[in-house]
């Protein structure tokens, strides 16, 4: 392959709201463009190869895994990662809250991608049954709580409970 | 970032996107939702040079009905394909099989014809389009072809496809489509790849005899397969006890398990058998 062939590739994208360009190489992926690239760091890499779920972000409102996207793929989409959870005063997405309160994580490394798959469930499914939650956050491995807490935290964020976030 | 470097084109017409993969010289691979082969990608198992991603190509997109066929494009998400109004009501099973794969972030993202190009032994769609019938439609810059899904699959993770060749769509008859169906899989954790896979559908007289069926399976060694005689041992039966039986021991016989960490070859038969046996009693129950 020629220099030529390994150009970078210009990349638009919006990302928690606000537009970016730049200029990316095609094999850095999705993740490495946000941790990377424009310093967002809550997006977590863990397998990187689509297993654990860390890194799961809304793209155009859609969880997929980031570490399964090219970075030119990102180009003309919108991209929220969990630091676009937080309302425009810091406060916490009722969603934050509601881990907060039921201690749903401990060492806190799967946490980003957990509150980006519950927050899809209950944007489909407001008020999901306990098995509906756990099927949901199947999609993402954590190795420290043992999930009860996660379940109760998303069960509390639907609609009607404390943290009611749909 | 850890795929080795590579060429990355993103044609906008299915033209440019086979005259890409005809590229001599390079290794070429064509992208769809990338849920397999990125990580390949990642663990550098694979390294093409280039990479050809056809999210732009609106012609690998669509489903319409024509005639008593369905025809899906390619580049159709499992998540569509698994909520589509057209396919729940004409391919009641692909809607099932597809809502079955993995978790809603593969769903969004991988594709039917990344499904079946992959050709993963385990995969829920290929199990499903083998007992649909149905045929894909190829196309390279030499022409375009139809292939019937018996004679797509070449061995794990093989196919028969040229390397310049692409799957651009792939069309259901509505009959088996329509038919009563049964689906069961084995699987370790919720989201993972089947162990063992079970399709069926069974169409029924109005007297209660079998009219016509067919038997699918996959995770059973090799490729995902029809199963003929398990079919006919169900047809001209009105699907009693012995029959069924019958059906189980043609899988039994068309099986060539091999052991894994995931179980034995006695454990793979005997769930083969069960999975037959449910997937059967889901057919009936749903006539």
């Amino acid at each position: 392959m020629t220099e030529h062939d390994l150009r970078p590739w210009p990349l638009r994208c919006t990302v928690n709201g606000t537009l970016h360009q730049l200029d990316v190489e095609p094999r850095h992926l999705a993740i490495d463009v946000l941790r990377e690239n424009l310093g967002l760091t809550g997006t977590h890499a863990g397998c990187e190869h689509g297993v654990c779920g860390a890194c799961t972000i809304l793209l155009d409102g859609e969880p997929v895994r980031s570490c399964l996207l090219f970075a030119p793929q990102l180009d003309g989409r919108d991209v929220r990662t969990v630091e676009g959870l937080a309302g425009p005063g810091d406060e916490l997405h009722p969603l934050q809250h509601s881990f907060s309160a039921h201690h749903g994580l401990q060492c806190g490394f799967c946490t980003p991608g957990m509150l980006l798959t519950a927050l899809d469930l209950l944007g489909h499914n407001p008020t999901p049954t306990r098995d509906e939650v756990r099927e949901a956050l199947s999609a993402n491995l954590c190795r420290c709580t043992g999930y009860q807490q996660i379940v109760d935290a998303v069960m509390d964020s639907s609609r009607g409970g404390a943290f009611d976030c749909t | 970032m850890k795929p080795a470097p590579f060429r990355y084109e993103r044609p906008v017409s299915l033209p440019d996107a086979l005259a890409l993969l005809a590229e001599d010289g390079v290794e070429t691979k064509a992208l769809a939702g990338g849920q397999s082969l990125v990580p390949l990608m990642n663990l550098r198992l694979a390294r093409p040079d280039v990479v050809v991603d056809l999210d732009a190509v609106a012609e690998l997109r669509g489903i319409s009905r024509s005639g008593d066929q369905v025809r899906i494009g390619a580049l159709t998400r499992h998540e569509q394909t698994a909520t589509d109004p057209l396919v729940g009501e004409q391919l009641p099973l692909l809607a099932h099989a597809a809502g079955h794969i993995g978790h809603r972030a593969i769903r969004t993202r991988g594709t039917l014809g990344g499904s079946l190009a992959h050709a993963d032994p385990a995969a829920e769609l290929p199990v499903a389009s083998l007992a649909l019938g149905a045929e894909v439609e190829v196309a390279s810059a030499r022409g375009v072809r139809t292939v019937p899904i018996g004679e797509l699959f070449d061995g794990p993770l093989s196919t028969t496809l040229a390397d310049d060749e692409l799957i651009v769509a792939v069309r259901y008859p509505v009959d088996p489509g329509r038919r009563p169906f049964g689906f069961a899989e084995l699987a370790r954790r919720h989201g993972d790849f089947a162990l063992t896979v079970a399709a069926v559908t069974i169409s029924v007289d109005s007297d209660g005899g079998c009219r016509a069926a067919t038997v699918a399976l996959g995770g059973i060694g090799g490729s995902p397969r029809l199963v003929g005689p398990a079919a006919r041992a169900l047809i001209g039966t009105r699907i009693d006890p012995p029959a069924v039986e019958l059906a189980v021991a043609a899988v039994d016989q068309a099986m060539r398990p091999v052991a894994d960490l995931h179980g034995t070859v006695a454990y793979r038969r005997a769930m083969a058998a069960l999975l037959t046996r449910q997937a059967i009693a889901m057919a009936c129950g749903a006539r």
